[in-house]
């Protein structure tokens, strides 16, 4: 088993060579600290007759993070003796680390490529550190991105090095930087232009540096910034101790433990000398092992998300493709959103509406969003102008001539939707995609208007488009894999992500989140407190409460696309169910003129001089007697439940067939709680029986929208997971 | 029968403005407690030696208020060698803590004569030089533990109360303790004196003036707090809250100053071998534990927990001494338990004269106590709120 080379060259430097056999990156893992502990022991034996150590890679990259597939096996309900067994072997990683920095010997490193995690772990536990200037070389500890922490020194070391204050910025904000930044921010010491200017100029450093320690190692050293031990304590570093906590409590509603524990390890590890503090980051850094949230995180946003990326949703073999001029119609919110994020990716776009001055207003959306970025020194100039200068508002279809693929933001109307279809058709080439941006008509149904149903597929698109990451791509019956592969592949693109489902009404993302937006309705009208509603969903980890949510759409819309959908629905000779959402929005709408935020009155009061608060007719009108009691707890659940079981029923409809795309969906589309990892992991990590049992106990209490759907109960039945 | 624990003197100082410039800001905690050991001690002429032990509270058991101040004082004042004594820290409830847990003693048959008290010198120690164990970032994660001040404009946002409410029962505090002072009720003040017997401070310097109006238009003291996050960690603990308003001022808590009280707790026949009088006896004590974050919220249950243990109903206690922590405090207190104006506090409070952490309990055991016997009246009950939902009550009878 290679992990490790040590070479001696003609300077007397033995160079540690990492080159893990039979991987692409190395990976930090039980191969690793056994080498590493033997080629430190190996080290030390001639250390009389070398000059120095330089670690290197023997790859191109220099060294990832841990196996986070080990990491995903590692039981929530360890013993005692199982979970001591994984203390020591967290300490065992770190020990060949500090034992190199303590030998007496100067040890630099030189980094190629990205050193990220426990590869910039090692590189701290070194005197001197170069990096070649290059995009890739990305330099950081992003662990707490997936619900971790650094575990082998990181914190140890950040903190001796920054300060407590920034380095509780770098960790817990995952930051990584490369070339000037990563000097700036002493990530690195020195910089170099290639792999040989790096050998170079670490080996350099070796030769003048023979007595070479770390600040921490020597005499007087004091932490930057000061230290909470001190008797005089630095201001600033009080407020951030007092205040930091609240805060972190606050921005995270508490439900993320990685925030919590890497706050109070930097607090811990400041106060104690260097070997202890090593100890208490071992505990910390195993609380988040043994954490559900970590697995959700690391499931989700790291393999499923992955996966997504790497085209698990897209059809195989066909080639990539690539758009390189887009049409967009409805040069609305929506239309200018999307145009902006294509503009952004150098795509040529033509934004039309049905006047030149609607197209010109699109336009000007997006050069607002310019205008912001600009303001704050985040675009440049002749960025911002290249990016506008792609995008031509027209208000003439002839323009979309060329169009490899045309985006519908029209109106949610089939009857403008077909003609603006055949409009379009007319002038594009018989390869161009049409793809419709709607939230909830059947595409099969709105492609009998194209004489190209194979092109014509959906594209849903999320509000403001510029920003969000999710698209929802929706296969039409007579959809072709090609041009499910072209929508896909323009969505990567424009650097989103995009979930495939199939074809009904609502799709994933719509129906799902109406079912917690109509739960809150439900509570509402069952006479539950509203600010506990969306207090709920708040300590849910919701980004918005179901109400908060409605004002901001503005109840108004709500209420004109509840009356299209209904009249949607009886024209194509269905049947209307009536919903409490739908109820809610008749009364709040008809009977009180309260249409949302932008109107200045909603479920909530916007008074001018201070903070929203909810408006006391909803008492008035839906609990005259008093508000119904039921636990805090089951007001949560309500809201999370009844989305989880609607994606169970999506997935037995075969609208949804892929747990990741879902989990994603769930999170990045419709702000399902992210810790969660999403709609289905909140099943798996709840545990499916217990999930079932609780959503029955919902069912009897609350109503039918809580009964668990037959795929569930066969899981359940089985001991399955949802795979 | 087990023993009875006889009160036979309660003592304090005058309360000085804690803060530079205040009447006692010269004068160190231990001397503050050195005067009433002398006062206490020339009163009955007492022999030391028969006093077992001294529980001293203080809020910031630190510096010069560190380590036992109980038996430093009592070597710096010559007292017996025999009289040991004890630091104590439970928040604002310290010294009518010390009181019960001496009456505790006394009626266990442990020990027969045991003083306790408190002491706080806020003007020279503030409030925070001690440090705390709830300011570690990994105990604040899992405590929820907000400003005391946010404490009482959440208690008042439940309640209902407003700033003209609050306001209201500040200034009754004022004018009470005003009136109080003039006519010579505060019998238990022992002025403070120098090395050279000459008087430092005689009396409480912090009752002030005040109106409605010029109370209004105090700004309030907690929004900080607010600002930087302390409401909405609150919210976890009361989801049904949106916002609340900030009506807590300097006006309407109570005061920093400083001061120490001493109370004499005893057997009958530890006072009669002493040749002391019985003022009243300690009938029953409480304390409870309430929810933490908004941590005002324990005289109420406090009160019929003592209460209950004496088998007395509201009716049976005479007067009523709160701590006025915070007026949204008292103002909760009087409309849960019913308390009538004119048996509540009703020779002021903290909020007119201070209320100096460590010490408090002491001095408003000794207020009731002296109110009672100027009126004639039977029982009174001591009570407060402290840190961590902490509540205290304490029931005295003279005799």
């Amino acid at each position: 088993m290679g992990y490790i080379r040590l070479e001696k060259d003609a300077d007397g430097i033995v160079e540690l060579i990492f080159d893990q056999e039979g991987e692409k990156v190395n990976k930090m893992g039980d191969e690793y600290i056994e080498a590493m502990t033997k080629a430190v022991d190996e080290i030390e034996a001639m250390k009389d007759d070398i000059k120095g150590v330089y670690i290197r890679s023997g790859k191109s990259t220099f060294f990832g993070g841990g196996d986070l597939n080990k990491l995903l096996e590692i039981p929530t309900d360890m013993s005692e003796e199982e979970k001591t067994n994984m203390y020591n072997g967290i300490l065992n990683a770190k020990a060949p680390l500090r034992k190199l920095e303590t030998m007496g010997l100067p040890v630099a490193v030189g980094i190629n490529g990205a050193a990220l995690g426990g590869g910039y772990e090692i590189a701290l536990a070194c005197h001197y550190r170069v990096a070649i200037d290059r995009s890739d070389v990305k330099i950081g500890l992003p662990e707490a991105q997936l619900g971790l922490m650094p575990g082998a020194g990181g914190v140890v070391r950040m903190v001796r090095i920054h300060g407590l204050t920034e380095a509780l910025t770098y960790i817990s904000q995952g930051k990584q930087l490369s070339g000037q930044r990563a000097l700036d921010k002493k990530f690195v010491d020195e910089l170099a232009s290639d792999e040989a200017d790096l050998h170079a100029k670490a080996k350099a450093w070796i030769l003048a540096n023979p007595e070479a320690k770390q600040p921490w190692d020597q005499e007087g050293f004091k932490i930057p910034g000061g230290s909470p031990n001190d008797k005089d304590m630095d201001q600033a570093l009080m407020g951030l101790l007092y205040f930091g906590p609240v805060n972190v409590m606050v921005q995270s509603n508490g439900v993320f433990p990685a925030p919590k524990a890497i706050f109070a390890c930097i607090s811990d590890v400041a106060r104690v000398d260097f070997d202890t503090a090593e100890k208490i980051e071992s505990r910390y850094f195993l609380s988040l092992l043994l954490s559900q949230v970590a697995k959700n995180m690391i499931s989700t946003f790291f393999f499923q998300l992955n996966a997504l990326e790497n085209g698990a949703s897209r059809p195989s073999g066909i080639e990539k493709t690539d758009c390189k001029k887009l049409g967009i119609l409805g040069a609305g919110q929506m239309g200018a959103g999307i145009a902006y994020a294509a503009a952004k990716v150098g795509i040529e776009v033509v934004l039309k509406d049905i006047s030149q001055e609607n197209a010109d207003k699109g336009k000007a959306y997006c050069q607002g969003v310019c205008e912001k970025l600009q303001g704050r020194g985040r675009m440049t100039d002749e960025v911002a102008a290249t990016l506008l200068g792609l995008i031509k508002p027209s208000a003439d279809a002839a323009d979309l001539a060329g169009c490899d693929i045309i985006v519908e933001a029209v109106f949610e109307d089939r009857k403008i939707k077909a003609i603006v279809c055949k409009e379009t058709e007319a002038v594009t080439d018989a390869s161009s995609v049409f793809a419709s941006n709607t939230s909830s008509l059947p595409i099969t149904e709105l492609a009998e208007a194209s004489v190209r149903q194979e092109n014509f597929i959906g594209m849903h698109f999320f509000s403001p488009a510029e920003k969000m990451p999710l698209v929802e791509i929706i296969c039409g019956k007579n959809t072709s894999d090609e041009t499910l592969a072209k929508a896909f592949d323009l969505s990567i693109k424009l650097g989103k992500k995009p979930i495939v489902v199939n074809d009904k009404r609502g799709f994933f993302t719509t129906r799902t989140i109406g079912t917690t937006i109509n739960e809150g309705a439900e509570m509402l009208l069952e006479g539950i407190n509203p600010v506990l509603i969306d207090s709920a969903a708040k300590f849910n980890g919701s980004p918005v409460g179901p109400l908060n949510a409605l004002d901001e759409i503005s109840l108004a819309t709500a209420y004109k696309n509840g009356k299209q959908e209904k009249a949607d629905v009886e024209a194509t000779g269905g049947t209307w169910e009536v919903k409490a959402a739908g109820i809610l929005l008749d009364r709040m709408v008809e009977d009180f003129d309260r249409k949302g935020k932008i109107y200045g009155a909603g479920y909530y009061e916007y008074p001018e001089d201070g903070k929203k608060y909810m408006w006391p007719g909803l008492k008035e009108h839906f609990a005259p007697n008093g508000y119904k009691e039921i636990p805090f707890e089951d007001i949560q659940d309500r809201l999370t439940f009844c989305q989880s079981l609607e994606t169970v029923r999506a997935m037995e409809e075969g609208v949804i067939t892929s747990v990741g795309d879902a989990n994603i969906g769930s999170i990045m589309g419709i702000g399902f709680p992210a810790q969660t990892g999403g709609v289905i992991q909140f099943i798996n990590a709840y545990g499916v029986k217990e999930f079932t049992e609780r959503a029955k106990y919902l069912a009897e209490q609350y109503g039918p929208q809580f009964e668990p759907p037959q795929l569930l109960l066969d899981k359940a039945e089985k001991g399955e997971t949802f795979q | 029968m087990t023993t009875e624990a006889y009160i036979y003197d309660a003592i304090r100082t005058p309360r000085g403005k804690g803060k530079q410039g205040g009447g006692l800001y010269e004068v160190k905690p231990v001397d503050l407690v050195v005067n009433l050991l002398d006062a206490m001690k020339a009163r009955h002429d007492l022999d030391t030696s028969k006093v077992e032990d001294m529980l001293l509270a203080t809020g910031e058991p630190i510096n010069e208020q560190g380590m036992d101040i109980a038996k430093v004082a009592l070597v710096y004042a010559d007292w017996s060698d025999a009289t040991t004594g004890a630091q104590l820290h439970r928040y604002c409830a310290g010294a009518l803590d010390a009181v019960n847990l001496a009456a505790a003693k006394v009626k266990a048959g442990f020990e027969d004569l045991v003083l306790a008290g408190g002491v706080e010198s806020m003007s020279r120690l503030g409030i925070g030089a001690s440090g705390s164990a709830s300011g570690d970032p990994w105990v604040a994660f899992h405590s929820y533990s907000i400003s005391q001040g946010i404490g009482a404009d959440l208690l008042a946002s439940l309640d209902g109360v407003t700033r003209e409410d609050v306001d209201r029962y500040a200034a009754q505090s004022q004018a009470r303790a005003a009136s109080a002072r003039d006519n010579g009720h505060f019998k238990s003040i022992v002025p403070v004196k120098d090395m050279n017997g000459v008087t430092v401070l005689g009396h409480d310097e912090l009752i002030r003036e005040t109106s409605m109006e010029a109370l209004a238009k105090l700004n309030p003291s907690f929004k900080m707090f607010g600002d930087f996050g302390h409401v909405d960690l609150a919210k976890f603990k009361y989801p049904q809250v949106e916002n609340i308003d900030y009506i807590h001022t300097p006006g309407n808590s109570s005061g920093i100053v400083d001061g120490a009280s001493l109370v004499l707790v005893g057997s009958e026949q530890a006072g009669k071998e002493q040749d002391l009088t019985p003022r009243a006896r300690v009938v029953s004590v409480a304390l409870v534990g309430t929810e933490p974050t908004i941590m005002l919220t324990g005289p109420v249950p406090a009160a019929e927990k003592a209460l209950k243990k004496a088998g007395l109903t509201m009716d049976d206690i005479d007067l009523f001494e709160l701590n006025e922590a915070f007026a949204s405090v008292v103002l909760r207190f009087q409309r849960e338990l019913n308390v009538p104006d004119e048996k509540l506090n009703v020779n002021g409070g903290a909020i007119a004269m201070g209320h100096p952490i460590g010490a408090t309990g002491g001095m408003i055991l000794g207020t009731l106590l002296d109110e009672l016997e100027r009126r004639n009246l039977k029982r009174g009950m001591a009570c407060m709120c402290a840190g961590g939902g902490i509540g205290i009550a304490t029931i005295i009878e003279r005799v």
